[in-house]
């Protein structure tokens, strides 16, 4: 009797929920959500920053104007078309030239090198990603301008292309990194199966692993393309920044960042206002790639 | 250990208004600030009271004069009448040169003002046209809004009229740099390359022209015979406290327009 509803009580204790309120527990989990929130508070507090500063140039100018307009002549005019088309050219060229050089590197690094020669290739990859913008842009002043100017016979090397260059190197390290991982994360089935059936590894490599392999590989290279659009001391350094429309690789650009960092600390009224108008543009074009990124994925995880 | 680490902090956050109280706050145009920082730490030396100099271009310096966000303002440019509010005075406190500078393997040593302002505006591309060698010119400007762009601009006659702007006329296809430094770099690794920097910024690295038969020199600028010069203005309002105040009048003292002499810009007293 006495056992029992001694029983009794320990299976009350342990089942019934604890009436004090656990002060410790609710702490934590209100200094989590905290934290998730510092991320989505500053994505409000910069998009309603650049808006609200932006909208003026968009009200007096016209959206049209700014997006389509091929003359930069701030009082006057604000367009920005040749700086988007110098964006986007100096972005696809340097994912044209390192996402290739990059894949490959990654591929080398999870399923070819021997393991010592793997112990130097990823620390250097790694070191890459850590030298600050500023120097890149003083490597390529100093190293690709001039090489553009001899190769090239042209004045000056400050061109589109020491851009791209110079981008093509910058994002390596990501897409280098985040590629490798995920190759090195598929199940060795795939491989071991691929190699059963009587595939050569360099065939099981193009035809199974790096399909297999495609999500991860996509998300390197939009945090790559999100870097080479975002990246604006370097490319100040190395494409001339003049606000023409680049009529080819071998002529000087201005890319958007570029245009916000080097007018921001003169400008005044709606020439201010414009570069936050840029700032916009810019903006848009990020939240594009991730939406891309976003749908490329989903439909992988359906299928 | 936390108690004195708490002390400090708490000593810190109560005298922290204090010293900014007693500290002069300066920011505007880049190029005056290359001269403000060494009479500041001249001033600081012999007088023990900080100065803190900002460079964030003219524009921004004569806004924060007015709005009062910095006790002085500095100014590369003459100031629109529409930017200040009568309490707001302007003190010419140097005067500057612009240099119009080559690369010194470019043979070209001297230019006229009209060629410079038609290099400028893209009518002469070659050097061939000025006594130069048969190559491109690649022009180096500044950014816009940048107070040496616009002095440069309205000396040389580089400026037209859009939509009833007052826009550049300087040639799209330029090259851009931000900061005289920038200039200098550009400048001094392209041996085709022209490019306009204040004179006090000319060291070894590039050659700069003289105008019109006139060296960029000094004693040109204050005889008024070397045509590309600008006045460096410092603003203050009428309220301004003590310190500020005292700080312009070492500025114009004997000992603050010798720094100007020194660091390359023409005194005014």
């Amino acid at each position: 009797m006495e056992t029992a509803s001694k029983m009794e009580m320990t299976t009350n204790v342990s089942l019934s929920p604890a009436k004090k309120i656990d002060w410790v527990e609710m702490l934590f989990h209100g200094l989590f959500f905290l934290s998730a929130m510092v991320g989505v508070v500053s994505v409000i507090t910069i998009g309603w920053f650049v808006f609200y500063e932006g909208l003026p140039a968009f009200k007096e100018a016209g959206v049209l104007n700014i997006i389509f307009g091929k003359e930069w002549l701030p009082p006057a005019l604000y367009g920005i078309a040749s700086m988007i088309v110098a964006s986007l050219a100096s972005t696809m060229g340097a994912v044209l030239i390192g996402v290739p050089v990059a894949i490959m590197t990654a591929v080398f690094l999870a399923e070819i090198a021997p393991k010592w020669l793997a112990n130097i290739v990823r620390p250097a990859v790694e070191l890459l990603a850590g030298i600050p913008s500023v120097v890149y842009g003083f490597f390529g002043l100093i190293v690709i301008v001039p090489a553009i100017e001899t190769l090239f016979n042209i004045p000056a090397g400050n061109t589109l292309l020491a851009g791209v260059i110079v981008l093509a190197i910058m994002i390596l390290p990501t897409v280098i990194t985040i590629s490798e991982t995920s190759i090195r994360a598929l199940t060795p089935t795939y491989k071991e199966g691929a190699l059963a059936l009587g595939a050569s590894h360099i065939y099981s490599i193009f035809n199974v692993l790096i399909p297999a392999a495609k999500s991860g590989i996509y998300t390197g290279v939009a945090l790559g393309v999100a870097r080479a659009i975002g990246e604006t001391m370097a490319i100040i350094m190395v494409m001339g920044n003049a606000p023409a429309m680049p009529g080819s690789l071998l002529e000087p650009a201005r890319s958007l960042t570029a245009n916000i960092a080097m007018e921001m600390s003169y400008a005044t009224g709606i020439h201010s206002s414009a570069l936050y108008a840029t700032g916009i543009v810019l903006l848009a074009f990020i939240v594009c790639l991730n939406a891309g990124l976003l749908y490329l994925n989903r439909k992988r995880g359906h299928a | 250990m936390k108690k004195v680490i708490g002390l400090l902090t708490a000593v810190g956050l109560m005298t922290a208004p204090l010293v900014q109280a007693s500290t002069v706050t300066v920011s505007g145009s880049t190029s005056v600030a290359h001269v403000m920082e060494v009479l500041a730490e001249n001033y600081q030396n012999t007088t023990n009271k900080s100065v803190e100099v900002q460079g964030t271009g003219s524009s921004a310096g004569i806004r924060a004069a007015k709005d009062g966000t910095s006790m002085i303002g500095m100014s590369s440019r003459n100031i629109k009448p529409n930017e200040l509010t009568p309490k707001t005075k302007e003190i010419v406190i140097a005067r500057d040169g612009i240099a119009a500078a080559v690369n010194k393997a470019n043979p070209v040593k001297d230019l006229t003002q009209e060629q410079i302002s038609k290099i400028y505006r893209g009518e002469i591309k070659n050097w061939s046209e000025v006594g130069g060698e048969a190559r491109p010119i690649v022009v180096v400007t500044r950014e816009n809004g940048s107070g040496t762009r616009g002095a440069f601009e309205e000396i040389m006659d580089l400026q037209r009229s859009v939509n009833g702007h007052t826009v550049t006329a300087i040639t799209t296809s330029a090259q851009v740099g931000n900061g005289n430094g920038m200039i200098k770099t550009m400048v001094a690794n392209n041996p085709y390359a022209i490019g306009y920097i204040s004179l006090g910024s000319v060291d070894d690295s590039l050659n700069a022209l003289s105008v019109n038969g006139v060296a960029a020199t000094d004693n040109n600028i204050a005889a008024g015979d070397y045509q590309i010069a600008r006045p460096f203005i410092a603003l203050m309002n009428d309220d301004a406290p003590a310190t500020a105040k005292s700080f312009i009048e070492y500025i114009m003292s004997e000992d603050g327009q010798r720094i100007v002499a020194e660091e390359g810009y023409i005194r005014v007293q």
